[in-house]
Parts: structure tokens; C-alpha cells; sequence
């Protein structure tokens, strides 16, 4: 009836994941109660849940980002701690049972549920409005992306108190991964969580890539996007490539562990390293799908406080498309010690570290951008700084790793960590950070409280040298990733400053969650009424803040790269976007195919985990059932009649001139649940 | 409002900490006790000082432009709309390419030259090489000395001066074999023959371990590489064959085989001869791996797989089919 | 500029437009089919480095029937032509016909995946089931993979002559059958190349 579904398979015996999930369940009731209490059922369902507006459904991404960024920092704060004290024999308060569950679970939700969402939540947030569009080209297909990747979002979690979760490291290295070596349903959680979010993350790719390829507005030629634009375009192109490879591979081990083929296995002709070059193949474009992303962010930030424009745009967009190409052929070098002949490892450090050259070249425009500008040190800025210097130490132990002579020695070891970590904290998580604070005012129409941003920036900053030097530093004595306890109490010492780094994060983490509340307390004094409150360059500071659900009354006609500011700069400040007369505007109408979509999807992974047929085939032809549903569906669309628009439109006028917010914006949204 | 002085602060701090740090302790890459691994050593501060060229004037320039060109600096010249310069652009892309093409060509050699799979030519202080084969297990190494026929558990001794020919392969999950103060490491797979060429200078007891994870056990896949003369490995040798313990294949393998964790230092005076080339083949076509395993774990997996081929010609495949 | 996107509506609102203009429809079906592509790609790749894993079962000399999987393949390219009939049929404006048309493809397509799935069944039945090595993993996985999505299609079929049937040939139901199109074809091209790779190197 319940496949392997045992009460046993909830550990009662683990006091760390009980109270966990106590407090968990406590919160969560809380939530349930305040949304019941409140009768905010309703509200949450029409406004959010069901909502295809690409603005809501960023900020929905960016929400479950942050979130899984505490779980996954708190899996981070427990292996830093086993480590500062598991030396010398001492064997910590993590058992290897549950200290590789963590970091296999750190590493994955790290990437998939923290990263992925951030990039796709800003990227949802903002590309249409830099485009001048009205929509993503697939509004439905975006709704279902979204729950999609929150059903795997659950799946890990519930992974948590129901079983277990993978130990096996984050990309689960086959034949490790194998049902001969892992027969528990921790393997199988990490299949289906990575398998329906990465489904989701595709079908955003095409997405976003047909939305920025067709619906760019008037005048707006490839050469005159946004480079943040660009670089989402970038990333788009390399999901669209890689993800299927990751959807591939996965179904393959999938295969191994359910129906007993042989794909990865060691025997019956099965070949390991076939999946491991599988999954670095998909693997290394990822890492670009994330700092893409990030290098747009940071030139946008920097072109807009430096009051200046981007230097070297097409050198900008050019050293992108080629990272964007490069990142196809460099996957080896995640596995020189593989074996590989001396002029394949050759050829695939060569190709590595020429990703260096165009990485530099950003670099280098980034500082010439500032060069005869006007910097105001806004948080942005700083995240912006901060990335530029710890970027620039990252690539270089990256270059390092490439050569093949160099990574036999610092394969595997700490170095490796610390290497990611630098260019993934330095990169990825700064360029979001500062992505955040930068957009927040055009997704809430208040800007973010600047002095626990600043403090939210040197927590992290100083936090990251600290927990990450040592680790290169250990590196060099030998010291080895994933390991639940060490020989050599020597390495102690350095465990220990990379545990007071980690808290030191953690102080960063705090003064964000800090950062929100005392913005959202204080915002009538840090209202955005113009929807312009940095001076930018850039379409989406050209609409209201929040911007209507139909983001611009007119569609805007370009005429250049950074065209508002153009039009800023010819028309003394005013922008004739509100302006009448009016139109009607064709939108899409809202779903509950895609959430209840979702929803099955849980069911149907929670049941092929624990090998409930059944119910995995009801899961299954329920989602089948509401798609075809969707299918059948005609009423998809509507138009906002132009008198409509005209009211919105004076009605936003009329709040500028009083200096009140609108009533139908998310900021008093925001403030009525808060 | 500004915070930049406290950032250069921090960088210059940075920059002399960490040599620092390095050199201040005996390292086990920055002070390597062969050949291969000192290569390395060289190798990895030449290309770190190499990226100095660009990694010191980057950090110099975001500091001195961001100071520069703040808001509050009136003197500093604003050009808002100068975007272009083709002078710029041409030195930051050359200054890189350059540096690169030196890492391009430094890499090129050294990827040949410090090949795993190359033996090491003896030079004329240097003894003739020798063979040990690897196996890792969960989670224990398996020596063996096929010229000596003999095997130990999670200890390996050798002599000094005297190039290492490891043969690695795995009995279980995919590991990496390492020895830090000696140089490269390379991976154990299951069912391929891969190699590492090591050779030790001075004596001494080098700490080894598997370095890629591979299950529960994983912390304690550690032992000790003895390195001494060849009078000191001798007499170990002998030690080694003064144990009453054999391990001959299949029955007493697959019982060492079994999971441990935190497995002593075990000898075995007597070992059923190819019994690497053995472990090697169990995997391949006619192979006993999965009834060996199938009876360890007391269950059927794969049973009814196990057709027993009578002529097991299932060749070792080398791992360079990776590519 | 292709003309049907979003950005034009406000020039001549209440046109009978829709939000995802089929311009932007086929070019997105079409981008998906790439992805799709890949998917294949690494199943073409894993399929190409398992060959030899036949682990002392039958390897593909032994078991391929190149008569019947060339039936299969004629099955399969005379659907496509079908298909090609059906879309004439719609840009014709002919709903009837184009029923017919898409009726007989499914027929031909219900045969292809019935003599897969016999195939199929055959092998299970002689001992030569996914399980026995990694080439028959290989194998399995990439040719069923490839009917997997014919059978996909089969029910899209359906979907497609309950709409034609329902709705007519409207804005909705037109770039769908040009959509189906792409994907019939596409997995036409997919065939030829798993029978090239697959069927016809294995024996020869």
C-alpha cells in the first residue's frame, strides 16, 4: 500500500532534524493559521499563487531563494562546526550518515534552490521590462516553471523528516549513486527533486530565449539590450543546451536504480565515467548560467551609480557570447584525474583558462566604466566592488585548477571549495544580493533600507575571507573535501577561523532578514513614486514603481543602448510612457492548471521515491488530466479596456504629485500582511 | 558614507597573509619530498605569480578608481558619455591573452611531461622502479606487491630514490589515490587499470588518502607510506611475510572486501597471484562481482544476471578510454 | 521583426490576436524541439560508448531483424507524408480532410509503436531484456525513448482531431497541428538516425 513507506523512516532518534522539524511545523502552522485568520486564502490564490505576471512570479522565486539560503547556510554552519571539531579522532556531533547527507544537501540546494531561483526570480523580474514588453513570450509555461521548481523545492525538504537525503555529494557520482552502493531513498529524492525542477528550469529557458529573441520592443535591436538583457539571453541559450543533458543523465541513473540497467554500474558493461562526463557536460555550463546572470547585474549596477555609460558594450556582449560558447568544451577539466591522455587534458586546461581571457576583459570594462564617472557608494556599489577584487582572486585559483599538472595535486582537496566558493559567494551570490537591492524598488515601489545593506556587505565580505582563506590555505597540507572527520589535528586551528567565517556569514544573512523588516516598517519614508529612484539608464525605470500588472501604458520606441537615459537627458526628466491616449491592452488570464500541476508533481515524485505505484499513477495522470485541461481551455486571455488604463494611469499620476502610493500596489500589499 | 579605505585595508592585509601562512608551516604541496610533487610546486607559483600581473593591478585600480571617481570628489573629471576607447580595449585584451598564451604553452608541457600514466626514468643515483598495485575498498586500501607477493591493508612502504609504478584500480566506488607530499593523484575505478608514476627522495612517513568521497567510511581512508632505504624495506617486507594472514581470490578477497570503517593496518604474507588483474575482471563479462556482493549483502540483487561465461576475456580497459 | 509579436497589439488593438502569437508559438516549439534534440544526443552518445557493454550477451549483430525495423522505418516516413497531407489539407481550409489525414497517421504511428512494443516483448522474452547489459540498457532506453515520444504524439494526434472536431480550424487549433507538425517530422529525422546508428551499423 505504502511501497517502502514505513513510520521508521522518520527519525525520531535524530534530535537535530526533530526540532528542526518541530520548528518547522510550528511556523508553518503559524502561517496557516495568520493566512486563515486574516482570510488571506483567497488573496494569496488570485494575487499570487495562480498570478502569470512575470513580476510576481520573480519575487515568488526570489522568496523561496531566501529561504532555502537559510536552510542551506544552516547545512553549511553544521559541517563547518563538525569540522572545527572533529579533529585528531574526536568524532564530532554529526555521524557520517548524517554529515553526508548535509553536504550533499548543502551543495544541492545551494545551486539548485538558492542560485537557480535568484537568477531566474531576477531575470523573470526584470527581463521584460528592460525589453519593453508586456509579457514573457509563454505566461502559462512561466507559472508552471515556477511550480515546477518548487515542487522541488518540497521534495528536498521533505526529505528532511520523511527518510533521507542523498550521501553522495551534490552531483551524486555514479557508481556511488547506484542502487548496488546507495539503496536507500536518499539517491531517490535527489533524482526527483533535480528532475522536476530542472524540467521547470527548461522550459524557462526556451521561455525567456523566445520571449528576448520575439518580443523585444520597437527599435530594440540585439545590439541595443540591456546588458543584463544579454546576459540572461546568454544564460537562456546555455539552459536550453545543457539542462536536457542533466534531464538525460538523471533519467539514466534513474533507469539503473528502478528497472536494474546498467548504464552507470561496474559491471555488465556499465561505464561510470560515462556519467560523470554527462554531468560535468551539463555541470560546467551551469556554473555559467549563474554568473551570467550576475556580470549583468554588476554592469548594470555600475554604469547606473556611476552616472556614466557601460564602457566597451560590444566588447561586453562579445566576451559573454564567448564565455557562453567556451563553457560547451572545458568539462573535463572537472575530472583530469580521471586518466585522460596528457593532450586531452591538454586541450581541455587550454580551453579552460582561455574562458580567462573574456572574463578579464569584463573585468577590466568594469573599472573603465568607473574611470571618469561620478560613484555614489550605494550597497550595490559595494557588492559591485567587492565582487570585482574577490572575483578577480577566485579566477585566478581557477586559472590554477586548469592546469592539469597543477590540479593532480589540488583535485578534490580544499582548495577545490574554497575555489567555488570564491567565485560562487564572490559572483553569484553578491551579483544577486546587489540584483535585489538594486530592482527591489521596481518589484515593491520602496527602496531597501541602505545601512543593514552596507552591513549586510561587510558581514559577508569579511565573513567570506575568513571561512574561505583557510581552506586554500589547508589545502596545501592536505586536506580533503567531505570529509566527516581528520587524522591531523594540526588542520585545526584554520577549521576553526573558517567556523568563525562562517558566523560571520551568518551575521550577513541576519542583518538581510534585518534589512527587510526595518524596510518594510519604514517605507512610507523610502517610497519610490517616480519609479526612477537611482537615475537609471535602463526601460524598466521608465514605468511606475511597482510597474502595472501591464508594465508600460505605451510600448516604448528605442532609439540606442541606454535609451532612457537618452530620453531623460532630451526631454528634461519626463518620460511620455503614462501619457494618453490610451489603448487597450491584450493580457493573459491568470491559471490554476500550473500550481495544481505542481502540486501532483509532488505526489507523484514523493511516490516514485518511496515506490508507491498507485499513487504514482494517479499523480501521474492527474497531471496529464490538468494539462489536458489546459489544453481544451479558450478563455486565456483578455483585454484591459483603454479606459481602464486611463484610470490606472491618473490615478498613479495623481499619487506622484500627492507623494501617496497607489492603493492597488504591492507595497500596501505587503504592509497589510506584515 | 565611505568605506573604501577599510577595503584597501583589508586586501593589503589579504596579500600578506597569506604567503604568509604558506610558508610559514611545512606544508605538504609547498614542501614535497619527490620529484613529481616538487614539479608541481614550481608549477603552481609560477602560474599564481604569473596571474599576479593582472590579479594585483585589478585590485590596485578598483581601489584607486572607486576612491578616484566618488561622487563626492568634484576634482576628479566626469565624462558621461565617454564609452569607448580603442587604446584600452586593445591592452585589456592583449595584457590577458598574452598571459595566457604563456599558461597555454606552460600547460602543454606539463601535461605531458607530468603525465600520471609516464614511467619515471630512473635517473643514475636512482634504483630500478618498481610495482605496487592499489585497490581501494569501502572503505580501506588494499596493497599489493606483486614482485614480492605479498599485500597489506591501509600501509605501504618503499624505498627511497626508487620510481613507484601504482597501479590503481577500486573494488568498490570510484576513489582517488594520493599521497600529497609526493605529487599527482589519479582515480580507482572499478574494472580499469589506471596508473600513477611516484618516486620518493628522503625518507620519511607520508600521510595518503583517498581524496574523492565515496560513502560512509570515507574520513578514515587514510594510511602511511613508509619511505626508508632499501635495507629498511626489506626488512619490512619481511615483517609483512612473517604474518600468519593470506588473501586469495575469490573467497578471502571478497571477505576483506566487505564495508569496514577505520580498518587497521592488516599484512598478508601470501596472495593468490594476478590477484589485481582478478579484481579488475570480476567486473567484466563473466565476472563474480555482483554474486560475490548479492551473497555479502545477504540479498538477490542482480541474481539471475550471473551468467557464468566459461572463458572470462574480459581485457583490463584502460582508463584513457575515458576520452 | 516578425509582426505577430505582443509588442505590435497596441498599433491595432482588438485584431483578432492572441497573447502567444503563433509566429512566437512555432519559434518556441521549435526551440523546445532543440533542447529535445539534446536529450537524444546524450542518449545517441551514451548508446555509442555502451556498444561494446554487451557483458557476453547478445551483441547487436545477434539480435537486430533489419526486415521488420524496415517496415517499422516505412511506417513511420509514409506518417510524416500523411502528416504533410494534413497540413496541406489545413491551409486549404478543409477541416474534414484534415481529419482524415491526421486519422491516418495516427494508424500509421499506432503501427510503428505496436511493432516496437512487439520488438520489444520479443527481446524481454528471449532473456534480452534492458537489464542484461549495458548495450541493451542502451539500446532500450534510446529506441524507447524515441517511442515514447511517438506515442506522445499519437495522443496529441487525438487531442488535435477532438479540437479540429470541436472548435474548427481557429487561430487556437491551427498553429497547434503546424506545432504537431514539427514535432512529427522532427521525430521522423530522429528515426532515421536511430535506424542508421543504431539498427543498420549493428548489423552491418
Amino acid at each position: 500500500m505504502f511501497g517502502k513507506l514505513t513510520l521508521e523512516a522518520i527519525p525520531f532518534h535524530e534530535p537535530i532534524i526533530m526540532v528542526t522539524a518541530a520548528v518547522i511545523a510550528i511556523g508553518g502552522l503559524a502561517l496557516v493559521g495568520a493566512l486563515t485568520y486574516f482570510k488571506k486564502w483567497g488573496y494569496l490564490w488570485t494575487e499570487w499563487i495562480t498570478s502569470i505576471d512575470h513580476k510576481k512570479l520573480g519575487i515568488m522565486y526570489f522568496l523561496v531563494a531566501l529561504v532555502m539560503l537559510i536552510r542551506g547556510f544552516a547545512d553549511a554552519i553544521m559541517m563547518r562546526s563538525q569540522q572545527a571539531l572533529a579533529a585528531g579522532g574526536a568524532e564530532g556531533f554529526l555521524p557520517p550518515h548524517h554529515y553526508d547527507q548535509i553536504f550533499s544537501a548543502h551543495g544541492v540546494i545551494m545551486i539548485f534552490f538558492v542560485a537557480m531561483p535568484m537568477v531566474i526570480g531576477l531575470m523573470n523580474l526584470v527581463v521584460p521590462l528592460q525589453i519593453g514588453a508586456r509579457d514573457v513570450a509563454f505566461p502559462f509555461m512561466n507559472n508552471l516553471s515556477f511550480w515546477l521548481f518548487a515542487a522541488g523545492v518540497v521534495l528536498v525538504n521533505i526529505s528532511l523528516v520523511v527518510g533521507e537525503f542523498a550521501q553522495t555529494g551534490w552531483l551524486a557520482y555514479a557508481p556511488l549513486s547506484g542502487i548496488e552502493y546507495s539503496p536507500g531513498v536518499g539517491v531517490d529524492y535527489w533524482i526527483w527533486a533535480l528532475q522536476i525542477s530542472g524540467i521547470g528550469t527548461t522550459l524557462t529557458g526556451i521561455n525567456f530565449f523566445v520571449t528576448i529573441i520575439k518580443m523585444r520592443t520597437k527599435g530594440m535591436k540585439l545590439f541595443r539590450m540591456p546588458i543584463f538583457t544579454w546576459t540572461s539571453l546568454c544564460a537562456n541559450v546555455l539552459i536550453i543546451a545543457s539542462f536536457p543533458i542533466l534531464t538525460a543523465t538523471i533519467a539514466l541513473l534513474t533507469l539503473d536504480r528502478y528497472l536494474g540497467m546498467h548504464f552507470f554500474t561496474n559491471d555488465f558493461g556499465g561505464n561510470m565515467m560515462m556519467y560523470v562526463n554527462l554531468i560535468w557536460a551539463w555541470g560546467h555550463p551551469e556554473v555559467y548560467i549563474l554568473i551570467l546572470p550576475a556580470f549583468g547585474v554588476f554592469s548594470e549596477v555600475i554604469a547606473t551609480f556611476a552616472r556614466k555609460r557601460l564602457f566597451g558594450y560590444g566588447t561586453m556582449v562579445w566576451a559573454t557570447v564567448a564565455i557562453t560558447v567556451l563553457s560547451f568544451i572545458v568539462w573535463l577539466h572537472h575530472f583530469f584525474t580521471m586518466g585522460a591522455g596528457a593532450n586531452v587534458n591538454a586541450f581541455f586546461g587550454i580551453m579552460t583558462m582561455i574562458i580567462a581571457i573574456p572574463t578579464g576583459v569584463k573585468i577590466f570594462n568594469w573599472l573603465f566604466t568607473m574611470y571618469r564617472g561620478r560613484i555614489e557608494f550605494t550597497s550595490p556599489v559595494l557588492w559591485t566592488l567587492g565582487f570585482i577584487i574577490t572575483f578577480s582572486i577566485g579566477g585566478m585559483t581557477g586559472v590554477m585548477l586548469s592546469i592539469p599538472a597543477a590540479n593532480f595535486v589540488l583535485h578534490n582537496s580544499l582548495f577545490v571549495i574554497a575555489h567555488f566558493h570564491n567565485v560562487i559567494i564572490g559572483g553569484v551570490v553578491f551579483g544577486m544580493l546587489a540584483g535585489l537591492t538594486y530592482w527591489f524598488p521596481k518589484a515593491f515601489g520602496f527602496t531597501l533600507n541602505e545601512k543593514w545593506g552596507k552591513r549586510s556587505f561587510w558581514c559577508w565580505l569579511v565573513g567570506f575571507y575568513v571561512a574561505f582563506m583557510p581552506l586554500y590555505v589547508l589545502s596545501f597540507f592536505g586536506a580533503v573535501r567531505r570529509m566527516q572527520s581528520y587524522a591531523n589535528s594540526d588542520w585545526q586551528p584554520l577549521m576553526i577561523v573558517a567556523w568563525v567565517g562562517a558566523v560571520i556569514i551568518m551575521c550577513g544573512i541576519a542583518c538581510t532578514v534585518i534589512q527587510f523588516y526595518v524596510s518594510i516598517r519604514d517605507r512610507k519614508q523610502n517610497l519610490d513614486l517616480t519609479g526612477d529612484p537611482w537615475d537609471g539608464r535602463t526601460l524598466e525605470w521608465a514605468t511606475s514603481s511597482p510597474a502595472q500588472f501591464y508594465n508600460f501604458a505605451h510600448l516604448p520606441e528605442i532609439q540606442g543602448v541606454d535609451d532612457f537615459w537618452r530620453m531623460k537627458q532630451e526631454n528634461g526628466g519626463k518620460t511620455p510612457l503614462s501619457e494618453g491616449p490610451y489603448q487597450d491592452i491584450h493580457m493573459p488570464k491568470d491559471t490554476w492548471e500550473g500550481p495544481v500541476i505542481g502540486g501532483l508533481s509532488i505526489v507523484f515524485g514523493f511516490a516514485l521515491i518511496w515506490h508507491i505505484w498507485w499513487l504514482a499513477i494517479v499523480g501521474g495522470l492527474g497531471m496529464f488530466g490538468v494539462f489536458m485541461a489546459r489544453i481544451f481551455r479558450e478563455d486565456v486571455d483578455y483585454y484591459v479596456p483603454a479606459a481602464e488604463v486611463e484610470r490606472i494611469e491618473r490615478e498613479h499620476r495623481k499619487s506622484v504629485e500627492r507623494g501617496v502610493p497607489q492603493s492597488s500596489t504591492y507595497a500596501s500589499q505587503v504592509g497589510g500582511q506584515a | 558614507m565611505n568605506r573604501t579605505p577599510h577595503l584597501r585595508k583589508l586586501g593589503v592585509l589579504l596579500l600578506a597573509v597569506l604567503p604568509l601562512l604558506l610558508a610559514g608551516c611545512s606544508s605538504a604541496l609547498l614542501d614535497p619530498k619527490g620529484q613529481i610533487g616538487e614539479e608541481q610546486r614550481t608549477l603552481i607559483l609560477t602560474s599564481f605569480g604569473l596571474m599576479q600581473i593582472v590579479v594585483i593591478p585589478v585590485i590596485v585600480m578598483t581601489l584607486l578608481f572607486a576612491w578616484r571617481y566618488r561622487r563626492s570628489n568634484r576634482e576628479a573629471s566626469y565624462r558621461p558619455d565617454w564609452h569607448h576607447s580603442n587604446l584600452i580595449e586593445a591592452v585589456v585584451w592583449f595584457v590577458p591573452c598574452v598571459i595566457i598564451v604563456f599558461l597555454a604553452v606552460l600547460t602543454w608541457y606539463t601535461s605531458h611531461s607530468l603525465d600520471p600514466h609516464k614511467p619515471i626514468e630512473p635517473t643514475a643515483e636512482q634504483q630500478d622502479p618498481i610495482e605496487i598495485q592499489a585497490v581501494s575498498l569501502d572503505w580501506k586500501w588494499l596493497f599489493i606487491y606483486p614482485e614480492q607477493g605479498i599485500a597489506t591493508v591501509n600501509e605501504l612502504a618503499f624505498p627511497e630514490d626508487t620510481p613507484v609504478h601504482f597501479r590503481v584500480t577500486s573494488g568498490s566506488v570510484m576513489n582517488s589515490f594520493f599521497i600529497p607530499r609526493l605529487g599527482s593523484q589519479i582515480y580507482a575505478m572499478a574494472g580499469m587499470d589506471n596508473d600513477v608514476h611516484l618516486v620518493a627522495d628522503e625518507p620519511g612517513v607520508y600521510a595518503g588518502r583517498s581524496t574523492n568521497y565515496s560513502g560512509a567510511g570515507f574520513a578514515d581512508m587514510i594510511f602511511d607510506a613508509h619511505v626508508g632505504t632499501q635495507q629498511d624495506f626489506d626488512a619490512w617486507v619481511e615483517k609483512v611475510r612473517e604474518s600468519s594472514e593470506s588473501l586469495t581470490y575469490p573467497d578471502e578477497y571478497y571477505a576483506l572486501a566487505a564495508p569496514s570503517e577505520a580498518n587497521p593496518v592488516e599484512y598478508f604474507s601470501e596472495v593468490s597471484p594476478s590477484l589485481y588483474e582478478s579484481i579488475i575482471k570480476s567486473f567484466k563479462a563473466g565476472g563474480r562481482h555482483a554474486e560475490y556482493m548479492a551473497a555479502l549483502a545477504g540479498e538477490g540483487h542482480g541474481a539471475g544476471h550471473g551468467e557464468e561465461a566459461a572463458d572470462a576475456h574480459g581485457e583490463s580497459v584502460s582508463a584513457e578510454a575515458a576520452e | 521583426m516578425s509582426t505577430d509579436t505582443l509588442s505590435n497589439h497596441g498599433d491595432h488593438a482588438h485584431e483578432h490576436d492572441h497573447h502567444d502569437t503563433s509566429g512566437t508559438k512555432l519559434f518556441g516549439f521549435w526551440v523546445y524541439l532543440m533542447s529535445d534534440l539534446i536529450i537524444f544526443g546524450s542518449l545517441f552518445a551514451t548508446f555509442a560508448v555502451l556498444l561494446k557493454g554487451t557483458a557476453d550477451g547478445p551483441t547487436p549483430g545477434e539480435i537486430f531483424e533489419l526486415p521488420f525495423v524496415l517496415v517499422e522505418t516505412f511506417l513511420l516516413l509514409f506518417s510524416s507524408f500523411t502528416y504533410g497531407m494534413a497540413v496541406l489539407a489545413m491551409n486549404a481550409d478543409r477541416a474534414s480532410q484534415v481529419k482524415a489525414w491526421l486519422a491516418i497517421t495516427f494508424l500509421l504511428g499506432a503501427g510503428f509503436v505496436g511493432m516496437e512494443v512487439y520488438e520489444f516483448q520479443h527481446l524481454i522474452h528471449e532473456g534480452f531484456g534492458p537489464d542484461r547489459s549495458a548495450f541493451l540498457s542502451a539500446f532500450f532506453t534510446l529506441v524507447g525513448t524515441h517511442g515514447l515520444h511517438v506515442t506522445f504524439g499519437l495522443i496529441w494526434i487525438l487531442v488535435m482531431l477532438i479540437q479540429v472536431q470541436t472548435k474548427g480550424l481557429t487561430d487556437m487549433t491551427r498553429p497547434r497541428i503546424m506545432c504537431l507538425s514539427l514535432f512529427w517530422h522532427f521525430l521522423d529525422i530522429v528515426w532515421i538516425c536511430v535506424f542508421s546508428f543504431v539498427y543498420l551499423m549493428g548489423v552491418l
